[in-house]
């Protein structure tokens, strides 16, 4: 039996208001980033920080995200958890890369090297390998791909605190944790409005690629519907 | 009939698999030829000069390397066997729970990757001169923590590919990244252990308290996903 086209009023609503939001912070974020003071040692480079830590932040949002539809979907068989995971990991794949690009941008500039192995560089880096790998065993993953990729993103949600903490005690490195807290009064307000943007930009990509995932599903379906209908009539 | 308890069910299904291995030796032999070529591979890479030898912590990361690429060997070889005539679904239908069979399947591939782990250290004393008697014992437990953090999400990967075409080369693509804290605790300790003049080996145990830690983690994800990535679509 084919399922009806979900009408829901409230969730264009807010995907709307989700899409508004976004489209104004383009152009709001780019004029307070500016705006905003310099810093005292690193200068205009520090300015990479209000899309790198955002960036960061979503990937590691993706990765959860990912694992709370893969629960869903591994023990409730929720194709709706399957779709949220699916495209929560593509996102997280998208702005892992651009936390892959902008960090070592901000490292050259700021410590004269590309890469190092620094404990969020390093663990944004697994994050990012364990999503990769998530969309690698869903589209190579044959006929088990989706629970396995389900399987993938439990694993790798029980790994991040693992990965943290052991390359951290790795390196014998011990970065502060307070750079946002200790973010000067000027700078606190681009930096939690772009983070709020860089959210609501996550929040519209993902409706529409769910949206994307359900329609593929319907379209499945009415073939299946048709092939049927077809085999009938004969 | 007697009914009989979780553990013999795992022991049965471990012993069926060792039993098959057994005679044909086809993993532990590739395996464990793999694993001598990695350490060769790796000396020709590393040793440079008149002094022929690697430090502590190039022998703990050339011998969990050699461990990780030959276990993925044992790994893809794990459900390969039910793969031929369906046999998975009889081992699915049979009445023995499925974390019994998780377990059996743990333990028969860990104990493959064990045997050959135990060939492999004295080749690396010999070719290193690495210092692996003075702590033997506690090398051995390091590698059967690493060994068992490998083999409880490899177990699990190499259920769900069973009937991927592109399997063997999936499963490294999806194991390595999981499991790195798993090689970094266990290559960091066996460092500290093999290391002559390490002042004291507290970081040893610390670094085994906290691969013994992700064991925990990794089979109880293991032991909790299995049923559902098993059980058909």
């Amino acid at each position: 039996m084919l399922s009806p086209m979900p009408t829901a009023r409230k969730s264009q609503a807010r995907f709307l208001v989700g899409l508004l939001l976004t489209m104004h912070g383009f152009f709001v974020v780019p004029w307070l980033v500016a705006n905003a003071p310099l810093e005292k040692t690193m200068g205009i480079v520090q300015k990479i920080f209000y899309f790198h830590v955002p960036c960061a932040w979503l990937l590691m949002l993706s990765t959860f995200v990912c694992a709370g539809g893969s629960l869903a979907y591994l023990f409730r068989g929720s194709e709706r958890g399957d779709r949220l995971a699916q495209s929560s990991a593509e996102l997280g794949v998208l702005f892992g890369l651009c936390v892959m690009v902008t960090g070592p941008l901000w490292a050259r500039a700021a410590w004269g090297v590309f890469w190092t192995w620094d404990v969020r560089l390093t663990s944004s880096l697994l994050l990012w390998l364990m999503l990769i790998a998530y969309g690698l065993a869903r589209r190579y993953g044959g006929a088990g791909g989706r629970r396995l990729a389900a399987a993938m993103a439990l694993f790798a949600a029980a790994d991040v605190p693992l990965v943290y903490l052991s390359v951290n005690l790795w390196r014998g490195l011990h970065p502060t944790t307070k750079t946002v807290s200790s973010l000067a009064p000027g700078m606190r307000l681009p930096f939690f409005f772009s983070l709020a943007i860089f959210s609501a930009l996550w929040g519209v990509l993902l409706a529409l690629r769910m949206r994307v995932e359900r329609s593929q599903a319907r379209l499945v379906e009415l073939e299946l519907a048709v092939e049927d209908a077809e085999g009938k009539s004969q | 009939m007697a009914r009989c308890s979780w553990i013999s069910q795992a022991a049965r299904i471990a012993w069926k698999d060792l039993h098959i291995e057994g005679r044909s030796r086809e993993v532990l032999y590739t395996m464990g030829f793999l694993a001598a070529l990695v350490v060769l591979v790796f000396s020709f890479a590393f040793i440079s000069g008149q002094e022929g030898t690697v430090g502590p912590d190039a022998v703990a990361g050339i011998l969990w390397v050699a461990v990780l690429f030959s276990g993925t060997v044992a790994l893809s070889r794990t459900f390969d066997r039910e793969r031929e005539s369906e046999a998975i679904c009889s081992l699915l239908l049979s009445p023995v729970p499925r974390s019994a069979i998780y377990a059996g399947k743990l333990a028969a591939t860990a104990a493959v990757m064990l045997l050959v782990e135990l060939l492999l250290v004295p080749l690396l004393a010999a070719l290193f001169s690495a210092a692996i008697w003075p702590h033997a014992l506690w090398l051995g437990l390091l590698l059967l923590l690493g060994t068992l953090g490998l083999c409880s999400v490899g177990v699990i990967f190499s259920a769900a590919l069973l009937r991927a075409r592109s399997r063997d080369a999936l499963l490294g693509a999806l194991l390595f990244p999981i499991v790195i804290p798993v090689l970094l605790a266990a290559s960091r300790a066996t460092a500290y252990l093999l290391d002559p003049a390490a002042p004291d080996l507290d970081p040893a145990l610390f670094w085994t308290r906290f691969l013994a830690a992700i064991d925990v983690v990794f089979v109880v994800v293991g032991v909790w996903t299995f049923e559902p990535v098993v059980t058909g679509e």
